[in-house]
C-alpha cells in the first residue's frame, strides 16, 4: 500500500499563504496528474509530498504512514525534475547508482539495481557518459532511471516535459505512460500541459491559485466539469465561452447574433447574466451572408482545422471543422451546434449551471 | 567574428598592447633571475646584461646554501601557505554553502559580516594580535601564522564562493537530499566538484600574499625555526651592507614554488574568473 493522502495541508511564506488546505487522496498505483496555470502552486503541492518544502500546517501521509515531518530521503519517494538535477560531474552509471552507494548498499546490489533501470530505460549503451554528452530526452531517461533504482513507492515527477522538444515529448509521455503500466507504483505529475494531463492520468487534479478546483478522471473533467476554469482548462482549443442573457428559459447569445439557447439545466430568473460554453469540437459553420460573425483567420492543420471568428461582441469564437469544408477568411457565417452540448455557468461564482 | 577582430591593424595593434604589458610586467623577474648567476661587481657594471663566462658566478646560491637554514625556511613557507590555504578554502566554502543554501534568522547580517574582513585590512590589528599570540603561547609557531593568514583570507574566500553556491542548481541539491545524501555529503560530493573553479580563484588571490608576507613574519614569529622564506632572505639586507647576491638567489628560488602552485590553478583559474562573464 503505497497511497498518498493529503489532510488540509497548508503552506505558508511568511504571510503569504499559496496551499490553502488541500485535501486529496490518491489511491496505490494510480497516475495521479497536477495540473493549472504556472503560479497555481502545483510544484509547491509536489514538493510538500517530497518533502523538499516544509509544511506549514496539516497531514502527508504515503502508505498510511504520517510522513508530514520526514526528511525526504525517508518518506519512500524518488523525483524526477525539470532540469533533470544530473549529477554533471559523474557519468550515467554513477548517476543513477550514487545515493544508493552513499547509502552504503554494496557495490553488486547498487549495480544490479542501475543495471534493472538501465534495461527498462535502454540505457546500455551510455553508460560510461557524462549528462554534457547526452541530448535532452536521454538526460531525462536517466533522471527517470535514477528514480527508478532507488525503488521508491511513489514517483513524483516535476514538469519532467517542458524542456524537451515537440516531438522528444510524445516521446517520453509514452514512455512514463509505459513505465507506469510496468511498474505500477504510484506516480505524481505535475504539468502545465493539459494534453499531457489528459493522455497520462488515472485522475487529474485542476488547481487553481492553491485551492483544488475540481478532482477527476481525464474524460469526466473533460465531459462534465464543476466550473468555468475547470471547463476552459481541459480542453484543446480551449472552451469558447459567451455572456448570455436568461429569457424564459433560453439564453440570448448577443455574440451569435442574438441566438436564443435551449437549456436543459436550472437557469435563474429572466434577465440574469449567465456565460455559455461551448466546445470548437461541437460547433459547425454555416454560410450565411446576412450574419454578423466573420472568419478571421483560420488555421489549417491537415485533419482539422481552426476557425477564429470574430463576433459583433468582440467575443472570439473558435471552430474546429474537420475535412475540406472550410470558410474563406473574411466571410460571414453562422454557427450551427446541438443546444444540449452547450454549458451553463454563473457569470459571478463561474459555477456550473445543472 | 567580428570586424574589428579580422581587421590586421587592431591585431597587431592588440598584441603590440599585449607584448608591451607582458614585457614590463616580467622584466623585474627577468632582472632578479639574471643577476643571481652574476657576480657582484658585474650586477652593478651592468645590470642588465647577461651573465657571461666572465660575469658567470653562483656566489649567491653558495651564499644562500651556506648561511642559515634556508630549506629550513623554504619549508615553513610551504607549510604555512598550503596549511592557510586549506584552511581558506575549507571554511570558507561551508560558509558560504550556509549563506548561499539555508535561510535563517541573520542570514544577510551574517555575510555583510563576514564581508567587513574584505574592507578593513588585517594588519590595522596587528598589536591585539601579538598581544593574543603572546597569552595563548602561540607565538613563535608555525599556527601563529596559519590562524592570522585563514583570518585574512577568509571574508574574501566567502563572499566569491558564496556568490558561485549561489548559481549551483537548487535542483541537483533537492535531488541529493531525495537520494538521502547528508548535508555534508552534498556539499562534499555535489556542491564542491562544481564551485572548483571558484575554488582555484580563491587559492590563488590567497596564495601569493601570503607566500610573499614579511609582516606577520617579523612579528609573530621571528624566530630561527619558524622563519619564512620571505623573512630568512632578509638576513641578507643590512643596514649597511646588502649582499645582493644571495639575496637576488634567495628570491629567484622564491619564485619556483609560487609558479607551480599557479600553474596548477591556472587553468582552473581562468575558468573560474570568466565564467558568468561567458554563457
Amino acid at each position: 500500500m503505497s497511497g498518498v493522502t493529503l489532510n488540509q495541508a497548508i503552506k505558508r511564506y511568511g504571510d503569504v499563504q499559496v496551499i490553502h488546505g488541500v485535501d486529496l487522496e490518491i489511491e496505490d498505483g494510480e497516475f495521479c496528474v497536477f495540473v493549472g496555470p504556472s503560479g497555481c502552486g502545483k510544484s509547491t503541492l509536489l514538493r510538500m509530498i517530497a518533502g523538499l518544502e516544509e509544511t506549514t500546517a496539516g497531514k502527508i501521509a504515503i502508505g498510511g504512514r504520517d510522513v508530514t515531518d520526514v526528511d525526504p530521503a525517508d518518506r519512500g519517494v524518488a523525483m524526477v525534475f525539470q532540469t533533470y538535477a544530473l549529477y554533471p560531474h559523474m557519468t550515467v552509471e554513477e548517476n543513477m547508482g550514487f545515493g544508493l552507494k552513499m547509502n552504503g548498499m554494496p557495490k553488486a546490489e547498487v549495480a544490479e539495481k542501475v543495471g534493472k533501470a538501465a534495461e527498462i530505460l535502454q540505457l546500455g549503451d551510455y553508460m560510461k557518459r557524462k549528462p554534457k554528452a547526452l541530448s535532452g530526452g536521454q538526460r531525462q531517461r536517466v533522471a527517470i532511471g535514477r528514480a527508478i533504482t532507488r525503488g521508491p513507492d511513489v514517483f513524483l515527477f516535476d514538469e519532467p516535459l517542458s524542456n524537451l522538444d515537440a516531438e522528444l515529448r510524445v516521446d517520453m509521455r509514452v514512455e512514463i505512460s509505459r513505465l507506469h503500466n510496468e511498474i505500477g507504483a504510484t506516480m505524481i505529475y505535475v504539468t502545465h500541459d493539459q494534453v499531457e494531463a489528459m493522455t497520462l492520468a488515472d485522475k487529474i487534479v485542476v488547481l487553481r491559485a492553491g485551492h483544488i478546483e475540481q478532482v477527476g478522471s481525464p474524460m469526466d473533467l473533460y465531459q462534465d466539469p464543476d466550473n468555468k476554469f475547470v471547463a476552459g482548462f481541459i480542453g484543446s482549443p480551449s472552451m469558447n465561452f459567451m455572456q448570455g442573457v436568461v429569457e424564459g428559459g433560453k439564453v440570448r447569445l448577443p455574440a451569435l447574433g442574438d441566438a436564443l439557447v435551449q437549456a436543459q439545466v436550472a437557469l435563474p430568473g429572466d434577465g440574469a447574466a449567465v456565460t455559455v460554453g461551448l466546445r470548437p469540437q461541437n460547433l459547425k459553420l454555416v454560410a450565411d451572408d446576412a450574419s454578423p460573425i466573420v472568419v478571421d483567420i483560420s488555421e489549417r492543420l491537415g485533419g482539422v482545422a481552426y476557425d477564429y471568428l470574430d463576433t459583433p461582441t468582440g467575443e472570439r469564437i473558435v471552430v474546429e471543422t474537420k475535412g475540406d469544408d472550410v470558410q474563406p477568411a473574411g466571410a460571414n457565417v453562422t454557427l450551427d451546434f446541438d443546444p444540449a452540448t452547450a454549458m451553463f455557468f454563473d457569470t459571478t461564482t463561474e459555477a456550473r449551471l445543472r | 567574428m567580428n570586424k574589428a577582430r579580422r581587421n590586421p591593424f587592431n591585431v597587431a595593434a592588440s598584441h603590440a598592447i599585449l607584448l608591451t604589458y607582458t614585457v614590463i610586467a616580467l622584466f623585474p623577474v627577468f632582472v632578479i633571475l639574471i643577476n643571481s648567476f652574476k657576480t657582484r661587481k658585474a650586477i652593478f657594471r651592468e645590470p642588465l646584461a647577461f651573465p657571461d663566462a666572465d660575469s658567470f658566478s653562483l656566489i649567491g646560491y653558495q651564499t644562500v646554501m651556506k648561511q642559515g637554514d634556508f630549506f629550513q625556511y623554504f619549508q615553513n613557507s610551504m607549510i604555512v601557505t598550503v596549511a592557510s590555504l586549506f584552511f581558506v578554502l575549507l571554511f570558507g566554502a561551508m560558509a558560504a554553502f550556509a549563506l548561499a543554501e539555508y535561510r535563517f534568522k541573520g542570514n544577510t547580517l551574517m555575510g555583510l559580516y563576514l564581508a567587513l574582513g574584505i574592507m578593513i585590512p588585517i594588519r590595522i590589528g596587528t598589536v591585539a594580535i601579538l598581544e593574543l599570540m603572546v597569552s595563548t603561547g602561540l607565538v613563535n609557531t608555525l599556527w601563529a601564522l596559519i590562524l592570522v593568514y585563514t583570518a585574512q583570507g577568509l571574508p574574501l574566500a566567502v563572499f566569491i564562493l558564496s556568490e558561485f553556491m549561489r548559481q549551483v542548481s537548487d535542483d541537483l541539491k533537492n535531488a541529493g537530499r531525495i537520494d538521502g545524501l547528508s548535508e555534508y555529503t552534498i556539499f562534499f560530493r555535489l556542491v564542491l566538484p562544481l564551485v572548483r573553479p571558484a575554488m582555484a580563484t580563491v587559492a590563488v588571490f590567497n596564495m601569493i600574499p601570503i607566500w610573499n608576507d614579511l609582516w606577520f613574519p617579523l612579528i609573530l614569529a621571528p624566530a630561527e625555526e619558524v622563519k619564512t622564506l620571505t623573512l630568512g632572505s632578509q638576513v641578507f639586507i643590512g643596514q649597511f651592507v646588502t649582499d645582493w647576491n644571495a639575496v637576488l638567489s634567495a628570491l629567484s628560488m622564491a619564485i619556483l614554488p609560487v609558479m607551480v602552485l599557479y600553474v596548477i590553478f591556472s587553468r582552473q583559474l581562468i575558468r573560474g574568473i570568466t565564467s558568468g562573464a561567458v554563457k
